[in-house]
């Protein structure tokens, strides 16, 4: 069990007012808030040993390449990686897809197949498309049923020997749909594709472990992991990354340079050119110790606790409905009342200072899907409470007989 | 009457209203009770999509006067349009490019008029103030 009431003491941010009410902060899955312990290590970063990384031989320069590396290697554990430099530490998740989209320009040919999951974030479908652009290669999209669950049987038959790369989100972040990834990744090897799993929504809610996955490519974003933002990881099989060509050039990256030749550095510094976000980097290792030291089993727990009594009770009121409704699911309410527009709904709840997240969650092909606009998003995370919940339940009732 | 007076006269009407409440209430009353554009012009055309709610919009010039209808699938932001709407509508092309929407957030309502909302109501006026600019060409 997890002490919540403890745990909110760590998030200053919880104790604030929002148009005169207290804030109850649901949009978990578009950015996590932030504890004492990951804004404390900001600034002792800042104050005390602020410099420039795996370059000075001065000391302040030593600490930093330390710490960073330190937390490079809490990644690595955190996500049980064979490899340090397996971890490349990115700006996050878009930042991390694109690297490998763009890295598979000169691997692809014309007629090779790419399959794209129904239920993606924009993130994971545009590098993509851009990517069929450059090479020719044909995008396939594996289709979901009304529960927001994807079609296995069709995801099987669209596989073959013309399959080059499958990606999918672990979650969905616009329905909390938790994917079969570990079946999807075998039956993709079994063809010879690899497989990229966009982890933004999974990481603060289960512990993905590489190895057992055996995953070709996983991202993460720290934000959503109480971590910063503009920081986050690619996670890529060695033998993967060496094939892949570098997506940036510039500093850090390079082994030797003339203007007739460059040599590239070794793995992870091949992709991480230019100074990286040291501090966000620090800052990403210490919230995954403060995630840790919870434990990411009694946070899914407590979780789900919350998504059950907010799904009964949410359910209590006439006329809504929700979308995405399999029973492998994480704690995400996406959900419109009949005859109602999310974006008055969701106006109505932040001036009761309720935060909620409208609209169609960078994920239009979902909101294609049922015919809808948009959808109403509450995210719920360890740190909010039923009480909480309550609010917004009342909220959404006071909401629906204004609009009524 | 001239757009500013119409403005002051809207920003007069809501200091009677004592909190967000009541005048979400009045724009939901708005939103609801307006037949604000003829279907034939809720076309592909004339969309604004924002990531919130999308806005249909349409001019036509009588006389030297600029008529705008418009409408919206949200009803607080076709209420937010029904004020728009009364203060640039059958108006001059000139005093339409030349008036600012500084009245909104007088009224309480900034927020719906953030670039950031995405609800098509900045797309909007940019699109009121282009017809303007188009229609005052063609008079000139």
């Amino acid at each position: 069990m997890i002490d919540v009431a403890k745990i909110r003491k760590d998030f200053p941010i919880l104790t604030r007012e929002v148009n005169g009410k207290p804030l109850i902060y649901l949009d978990n899955a578009a950015t996590s808030q932030t504890p004492t312990q990951v804004i404390d290590a900001i600034v002792d970063y800042y104050t005390n040993y602020n410099a420039n990384i795996h370059r000075g031989v001065h000391t302040l320069s030593q600490e930093a390449t330390d710490a960073y590396e330190e937390a490079r290697a809490k990644v690595q554990h955190h996500f049980n990686i064979a490899k340090p430099h397996e971890v490349i530490l990115t700006a996050g998740t878009t930042h991390s897809i694109n690297i490998v989209a763009s890295g598979f320009t000169s691997l692809l040919k014309k007629g090779d197949e790419l399959l794209v999951s129904a239920m993606e974030h924009h993130s994971n479908i545009v590098p993509w498309q851009m990517l069929c652009e450059r090479t020719g290669a044909i995008l396939k999209v594996i289709p979901m049923n009304e529960q927001g669950e994807l079609e296995m049987g069709v995801y099987h038959e669209l596989l073959s020997d013309a399959t080059k790369l499958v990606f999918c989100n672990h979650i969905s972040n616009a329905l909390g749909t938790i994917n079969p990834i570990e079946a999807m990744i075998k039956a993709a090897h079994e063809v010879g594709a690899a497989v990229l799993v966009d982890g933004a929504q999974a990481a603060p809610h289960l512990k993905a472990d590489m190895q057992k996955l055996d995953v070709d490519f996983y991202t993460v974003s720290a934000h959503k992991i109480c971590g910063p933002t503009g920081v986050g990881m690619l996670y890529g099989k060695e033998e993967w990354l060496a094939k892949l060509p570098p997506y940036q050039g510039g500093g850090e990256m390079i082994a030797e340079v003339t203007f007739e030749k460059t040599t590239y550095a070794d793995l992870p510094h091949k992709f991480e050119a230019g100074t990286p976000n040291i501090c966000g980097g620090i800052a990403f290792g210490a919230a995954l110790d403060y995630i840790n030291a919870i434990g990411l089993e009694h946070i899914a727990a407590y979780e789900n606790e919350l998504l059950e009594y907010a799904t009964t009770k949410l359910l209590t009121i006439e006329g809504l409905k929700i979308y995405g409704t399999s029973v492998n699911k994480t704690s995400v309410i996406s959900f419109n009342i009949e005859g109602m527009h999310p974006y008055d709904i969701g106006s109505i709840l932040d001036k009761l200072g309720v935060a909620v997240r409208t609209g169609h969650h960078c994920a239009q092909p979902i909101m294609d899907f049922y015919k809808i606009p948009g959808t109403v998003r509450a995210s719920f995370s360890f740190y909010n409470t039923t009480e909480e919940v309550d609010v917004l339940v009342a909220s959404v009732e006071r909401a629906r007989n204004m609009l009524a | 009457m001239v757009i500013k007076e119409i403005q002051e006269e809207i920003v007069d009407e809501f200091s009677m209203f004592d909190d967000w409440m009541q005048r979400y209430e009045y724009m939901i009353d708005l939103g609801k009770s307006l037949p604000l554009i003829n279907d034939q012009y809720k076309t592909d055309d004339n969309i604004i999509k924002g990531c919130q709610s999308k806005v249909w919009v349409h001019a036509e010039l009588d006389d030297d006067k600029l008529v705008f209808t418009a409408d919206s699938d949200a009803i607080i932001t076709k209420g937010i349009i029904a004020i728009l709407i009364r203060a640039f509508s059958n108006q001059k092309p000139q005093d339409i490019i030349d008036a600012d929407t500084q009245f909104i957030d007088e009224i309480g309502l900034k927020e719906h008029l953030s670039p950031t909302r995405a609800n098509g109501l900045v797309s909007m006026i940019k699109q009121l103030k282009l017809y303007a600019v188009a229609y005052q060409t063609q008079l000139n």
